[in-house]
């Protein structure tokens, strides 16, 4: 409880998270047959679901069971998926293997055949001239009880040990905490973390305490860190959330890595198309139209 | 489920396992940071879980640029095989509904590792408390009926307050009366898991399964304010160290009692990033 500068008391969030845990213990006790149905509905609704556009059939294992890799490029946020798209998926010829359905609050795509690119989406991809790389364009928001469910349809529940996980995102730089204020930071920057088993130098410094990371990417490190498979994370802090040229082209340092070297071809083409990809999501912004 | 960090699985057999509670200004969590750091508990596995918030960073309990890089997540596993202490630390909140299931599953583990008890550390607000309450010690303390009777008798001793009951249904004046812990999260769930077979009332209900889950439990808790929690922790880890003696016992002198744990590198601006020059 708080009490305001109008001397009323007034229930203040506490931020260990427990007062819906009473909640929770109390409804789970008054709970009728017909909430129990709302819920279960309501959780079938919430299901990933993993399945392949072009036969409109669902995945019977998990994607990575389906199509074993030995580098997985996970791009999670508009900016990490525009960066993937300019400079990695620009060059080659890029087979799409699987699609995410997932309904949650910020993320409601029921349709997943006709997705229009403004559209949040999370779609697979792998080579075809080498289909050991698989790719993952995520830009829809995986809620936290959404989260270990992607991990098992994608990952599966058998430990993949012979692949290494590389996973780009985004965070505002006013996640960043550091002794000096936020405000001067040259943002937009770039940190990482690395599973025990990557040896791998990273390509940008390693993110320090007490910095933390949360949602799909921290998920996706810990199943990689917990079952042993190398896997480096990329952040980039920036203050600018939305599809940006700079933000993206923050991620750059990252094209000298061993995951991404043999995959990038033409820099410069992939500069124009980053351009392009900015335009245009520019128009579709635009209120007034 | 419990993965190794080696690749046999560790033996647990007679060990006391602590735990935190999830519960108010975070208090059993910062207190399990300072036994963590303190006693430089190795870490020894993961407790894999759906069950909490995803969560990474780099090593909370770093010393040196040499062990500063090693990845932590939202549940860990610590041991002292020297004192036989294993420790569980939590770091994110429990999804939605996912409290129960996550209690289960963990105390059935503890229960296949032969752990000898379990020793929760929690908080409760501390604007819960009624008129006694106000007057006497905030630290409390819990049993649940397996807890070995030396461990009764000594707790006894130290002259600890046993956790009152109140009314189950607050402001009604012939409500029964229970075991409420408001903003101790698992607190009360961890400890119905542990205590319930001794309600005999409830007997009808038994389910095969449930026999087995004869825990032996102390729950040990402090009624605390949402703010800065570190003297919370402190007291509470003093509270704990009166019974089992973790540390040396000390000198009466608070100041120099607090010095004895060590702060994790992790407790570093714990509110927040430097502030602007040009506020000032």
């Amino acid at each position: 409880m708080a009490a305001t500068f109008f001397g009323e008391v007034v229930r203040a969030p506490c931020r260990a998270g427990t007062e819906d845990e009473e909640e929770e213990e109390e409804e789970g006790k008054r709970e009728t047959a017909e909430d129990r149905e709302v819920r279960r509905q309501l959780a079938r609704k919430r299901e990933v679901r993993l399945f392949r556009r072009q036969t409109k059939t669902s995945l019977e294992v998990s994607l990575l069971e389906k199509y074993p890799c030995s580098k997985f490029i996970i791009a999670i946020g508009n900016n990490a998926v525009a960066f993937l798209s300019s400079f990695v998926m620009n060059s080659g010829v890029w087979e799409e293997v699987g699609c995410a359905n997932l309904w949650n609050e910020w993320c409601r795509t029921t349709d997943t055949t006709h997705l229009s690119p403004a559209e949040a989406f999370c779609v697979f991809y792998h080579l075809k001239s080498s289909p050991s790389v698989v790719l993952c364009q995520c830009s829809c928001y995986v809620a936290e009880d959404q989260q270990y469910q992607w991990l098992e349809k994608v990952f599966g529940s058998c430990a993949r040990k012979n692949m290494q996980v590389t996973i780009l995102t985004c965070r505002h730089v006013t996640d960043y905490k550091t002794s000096e204020s936020t405000s001067s930071l040259h943002s937009p920057f770039l940190k990482a973390l690395k599973t025990q088993n990557f040896k791998e130098p990273p390509c940008c410094s390693l993110l320090e305490q007490p910095n933390i990371v949360h949602d799909l990417p921290a998920a996706v490190l810990s199943y990689c860190q917990v079952w042993r498979i190398p896997a480096v994370l990329y952040l980039c802090y920036t203050d600018v959330m939305k599809l940006d040229l700079i933000t993206v082209e923050a991620f750059k340092p990252i094209l000298s890595s061993r995951s991404l070297k043999g995959l990038v071809k033409n820099i410069p083409q992939s500069t124009e198309i980053l351009k392009k990809l900015m335009t245009t999501n520019e128009i579709q912004s635009n209120i007034y139209t | 489920m419990f993965v190794p960090c080696g690749e046999s699985v560790p033996d647990l057999a007679g060990y006391t396992f602590l735990m935190p509670a999830v519960s108010v200004g975070n208090v059993g969590q910062l207190a399990m940071d300072l036994i963590i750091s303190t006693l430089n508990m190795c870490k020894i596995g993961y407790f894999y879980t759906d069950c909490l918030v995803p969560m990474v960073g780099n090593n909370p309990y770093a010393t040196a640029e040499e062990n500063s890089t090693e990845l932590s997540i939202n549940a860990e596993i610590y041991a002292l095989p020297s004192k036989k202490l294993v420790a569980l630390q939590l770091r994110s909140i429990f999804i939605k509904y996912k409290s129960k299931p996550f209690c289960e599953k963990l105390l059935s583990w503890v229960k296949s590792s032969n752990c000898a008890k379990v020793i929760v550390l929690s908080s409760s607000h501390s604007y819960h408390r009624n008129d006694l309450q106000l007057r006497s010690t905030p630290f409390r303390y819990l049993l649940t009926p397996y807890v070995q009777k030396s461990i009764q008798t000594k707790i006894t001793s130290l002259n600890w307050e046993e956790m009152e009951k109140s009314p189950c249904i607050p402001e009604i004046n012939d409500s029964e009366f229970c075991i409420r812990i408001p903003g101790g999260g698992i607190t009360k769930t961890l400890y119905d898991e542990g205590h319930w077979i001794a309600n005999s009332t409830q007997l009808w209900s038994l389910r095969e399964d449930n026999c087995s889950k004869e825990i032996a439990m102390v729950i040990l808790l402090k009624f605390v304010s949402e703010g800065d929690n570190i003297p919370d922790a402190l007291g509470l880890v003093e509270y704990l160290n009166e019974w089992l003696q973790i540390l040396k016992p000390c000198c009466d002198d608070p100041t120099a009692s607090a010095l004895r744990w060590k702060m994790p590198s992790s407790w570093r601006l714990l509110f927040g990033s430097g502030l602007p020059p040009a506020l000032f």
